[in-house]
């Protein structure tokens, strides 16, 4: 449990006094909440969907989320640059004690992160009239999946790289895919079938509906699908993640 | 029985052998100094012996554990300063040594008397506060020194510690470290580059070149067999005095280069 502690702990300490990583990671959702939030609101509200901003604004918290996670995950490459890697390596716990640190440590970072940028989008006029306090705890449940799934999905990637030239490539292949395919942006209902196929094997997608079920009420799979899919494939990664982490070689 | 056992232990890179059918066992409480020249497999050696490398063949028994299959067990048994840095610059010189404790199980009270007595020996104390990344090169070399010496593990390997050290700073870690062999009979497994420290310090020694041990013994025996006055001359006599590539770059560019075209 110490051992827990004291690495969810570091993860925690380099988020807070990295300031120029929490602005940095601002930027980019509150230019999605006014670009695409007044940009398309007049179209989408012409379309019948109602208020774009109160659509949008989950998906952008949760796009928030994905990023920090899965950015605490691939720290682990910083750490083997850096060498510390060694250090966590040679310490006599079980990989899985450390697995869960780190994903907690990322978990914990992402989730303030969201909560962030929830502020954020109020500021900017999302105003979730669904949410109580009941569900606020909902759409705390869903932001820690989310959380959790892609700090270990992160982990399990990183653990598999030697260096930061592989940093781009998951940006394009794996982190902005996810996100774009989720619905995060655009309803899954009435798109064609190979589109809905796709967002429907994106494990965002359940994180977005449940998050956006929770702080607005409006839902495309329900509470149980959406909880029943991140807890199997977060079970499901963390495992991978642990196992790939373990047999990483200095 | 000896505390580390090493049998005909091999690492490949693809094509190139990094370490090659080495044998040497160490004795319980012993100090035994590994010698040898740049990218002649001292730190892959010590990688495989600490489970963080696998080996391509041979066994290691580590304090009665396989590195490879009981790991945890090893771990538990030996502590290590690296070769290179292994701090993390984001924490303080404080966070980073609280933080090895915590991992390594010291009891927090005792913890707190070895973090503060280590700091002041290595004189970092004043500086305990200060965030790593500040740090000039030799005073996190130091940092990582306390930070390995904060718990007493059954075995210590320190891959060339005191590179880089001024000497009153090397004698001053030196007399410490003999010390704890000496009161706590922790075993010592030590590389270094500075010859004249292995002729003080270690028991035993064993010389490495390309791979492979090419003699062993008391320093005593290795420069009677050499003719020699001291124990530089003696290795000097052993491993011939061409110049080696740096293993940084040489034995390192290798692996990469397995790495991209293998699998890891």
């Amino acid at each position: 449990m110490q051992a827990i502690y004291i690495i969810w702990l570091r993860q925690l300490k380099r988020y807070i006094r990295s300031k120029s990583r929490i602005v940095g990671s601002l930027g980019q959702p509150l230019l999605f909440l006014v670009a695409l939030g007044f940009g398309l609101g007049p179209v989408f509200q012409k379309a019948g969907g109602g208020n774009y901003l109160d659509f949008l604004a989950p998906g952008i918290i949760a796009m928030g989320i994905l990023f920090t996670a899965l950015f605490s995950g691939i720290e682990i490459i910083w750490d083997r640059q850096f060498g510390f890697l060694k250090e966590m390596m040679v310490a006599p716990i079980s990989r899985l004690q450390i697995m869960v640190g780190r994903t907690l440590g990322g978990a914990t970072v992402a989730i303030i992160q969201g909560i962030v940028v929830f502020l954020l989008a109020f500021l900017v006029g999302f105003r979730p009239e669904y949410l109580t306090f009941g569900t606020f705890l909902l759409a705390l449940l869903f932001m820690f999946l989310i959380a959790v799934l892609f700090t270990a999905l992160g982990t399990a990637i990183a653990s598999q790289l030697d260096d930061m030239q592989g940093f781009q490539l998951i940006m394009n292949f794996v982190v902005m895919p996810l996100f774009f395919l989720s619905g995060a942006l655009f309803p899954v209902a009435g798109l064609p079938s190979g589109i809905a196929l796709v967002v429907k094997l994106d494990p965002l997608s359940y994180g977005v509906d449940g998050l956006r079920h929770a702080l607005t009420g409006i839902a495309q799979f329900g509470f149980g699908t959406d909880l029943a899919v991140l807890a199997i494939i977060t079970a499901v990664l963390l495992g991978i993640g642990t196992y790939l982490f373990s047999k990483i070689q200095i | 029985m000896p505390i580390i056992d090493v049998k005909k232990l091999t690492k490949k890179f693809g094509n190139f052998t990094a370490v090659d059918g080495v044998s040497f066992s160490v004795e319980k409480g012993e100090i035994f100094a590994f010698l040898g020249p740049n990218g002649a497999g001292k730190s892959t050696t010590i990688k495989m012996l600490t489970t963080v490398l696998r080996p391509t063949s041979g066994e290691i028994d580590l304090n009665g554990y396989n590195p490879v299959h009981d790991a945890l067990s090893a771990r538990k048994s030996f502590g290590i300063v690296f070769q290179d840095p292994s701090l993390d610059d984001e924490l303080t010189a404080y966070e980073n040594i609280e933080l090895h404790g915590v991992l390594y199980g010291v009891p927090r009270e005792l913890g707190k008397q070895r973090a503060e007595q280590l700091l002041k020996f290595v004189e970092l104390w004043d500086r305990r506060d200060d965030l790593v990344k500040g740090f000039s090169g030799g005073m996190k070399r130091r940092l990582e020194i306390a930070r390995g010496l904060l718990h007493h593990p059954k075995i210590l390997f320190l891959d060339e510690p005191t590179q880089g050290l001024d000497p009153q700073t090397r004698n001053h870690i030196w007399q410490y470290i003999q010390n704890l062999n000496k009161e706590e009979g922790i075993t010592i497994f030590f590389t270094t580059h500075y010859m004249e420290e292995a002729e003080k310090v270690a028991q035993r020694v064993a010389v490495i070149d390309h791979g492979k041990i090419i003699d062993g013994g008391t320093p005593d025996e290795l420069k009677k067999k050499t003719n020699a006055a001291t124990l530089e001359d003696a290795f000097l006599a052993l491993t011939g005095h061409d110049l080696r590539e740096d293993a940084a770059t040489g034995a390192d560019h290798m692996r990469a280069g397995a790495k991209v075209w293998g699998r890891r």
